[in-house]
């Protein structure tokens, strides 16, 4: 039994912003802890995390943080991984998913709760932030080298319009609001997938958790 | 918390900067050093996935002088040491790091770095 991460640095004022950890969240940790031997078995060097974000900008004054996701799920891979011999879980970059829609004009200091406050100081040293949409910034480098991929993405089955607005005002609503068939984000992110993921010799492993509600 | 080996592997993706457009050069930076645990495991592993001329290069810009200009075929401890400080201890908390290719500028604010462009701006 792996013990859920630690989430006590969160306030209650924090979850107007963060997804807190909900049913989704457990099911995919439970899928983790499932496969917590295969996933030690791949010695995993790097790991990607698209996470939420959730900004609102009109909301944030210059030096105020903007918040994230719980950062609970690449915490507790750490947990699962990092406790091999050879804690080779150095290195997770975590890519703090902020839809493509945004404007660039908008510099927004992320000083988050995932990330200032992980419930471990070896957390701490183990995350590598980067604010991006998806994966786009490593692609050029990251190609076939990634281990495991982690991404709960928005998939509530909205229309079209609310789920680009949700992603655009970057409020929580963009952590669920999935568009058509819940799918929107997601179909974005798969040819990514196709170009950082790591093949082994004995053939990938990909093991995708479809959530729907149709 | 932007370290080299972060910075190793981000390059510069707006629409049609394809080449040239990494390493990212590093401008007004504010330099933090903070100490982690040392994994020579680790670090074996990982010197195939970084490009080393780029790597020196950056430890060079934030004024890190101690790697040598190509990997050495021994990899012992002291080297790892030297590779591991350089690779995850020194962190960059402000700061630009700018395309040497098409300019594109992209901030590093409390330790994280901004890489998010306009929908115009994307390949």
């Amino acid at each position: 039994m792996i013990p859920t991460p630690d989430l006590s640095h969160l306030r209650p004022a924090d979850y107007e912003h963060v997804y807190e950890p909900a049913e989704d969240t457990f099911i995919l940790l439970d899928a983790l802890e499932q496969e917590a031997e295969q996933l030690k078995s791949l010695n995993p060097q790097i790991s990607l995390e698209i996470g939420p974000v959730h900004v609102r900008s009109q909301e944030i004054p210059p030096n105020v943080s903007a918040r994230s996701g719980s950062g609970c799920v690449s915490s507790f891979l750490g947990h699962i991984t990092g406790s091999s011999a050879a804690r080779v879980f150095s290195v997770l970059p975590t890519i703090i998913f902020l839809p493509s829609t945004l404007k660039k004009s908008i510099s927004v200091r992320i000083s988050t709760p995932t990330l200032a406050n992980v419930p471990s100081q070896r957390a701490a040293k183990i995350r590598h932030p980067v604010n991006a949409s998806l994966a786009h910034p490593l692609l050029a480098r990251l190609r076939k080298s990634v281990d495991i991929i982690l991404f709960n993405p928005p998939y509530v089955p909205t229309v079209y319009d609310e789920a680009s607005g949700a992603q655009e005002d970057r409020g929580i609503e963009g952590s669920w609001a999935g568009g058509q068939d819940g799918m929107q984000v997601t179909d974005k992110f798969f040819p990514q997938v196709a170009v950082i993921l790591r093949r082994r010799a004995g053939g990938e492993h990909l093991s995708v958790l479809v959530f729907t509600r149709k | 918390m932007v370290r080299l080996i972060t910075h190793n592997l981000l390059a510069c993706h707006v629409k049609g900067c394809t080449s040239n457009n990494f390493p990212l050069e590093f401008k007004d930076v504010q330099v933090v050093l903070r100490e982690s645990e040392f994994n020579p495991d680790f670090l074996r592993g990982f010197i195939p996935k970084l490009e080393w001329t780029a790597l020196v290069g950056a430890a060079r810009q934030l004024g890190d002088t101690s790697l040598p200009d190509q990997p050495p075929e021994m990899l012992d401890d002291d080297f790892l040491k030297t590779l591991h400080h350089v690779l995850l201890e020194i962190h960059v908390e402000e700061g630009i790091m700018i395309c040497p290719n098409c300019k594109h500028n992209y901030p590093i604010s409390n330790g994280i770095p901004n890489m998010l462009l306009a929908e115009h701006e994307i390949g």
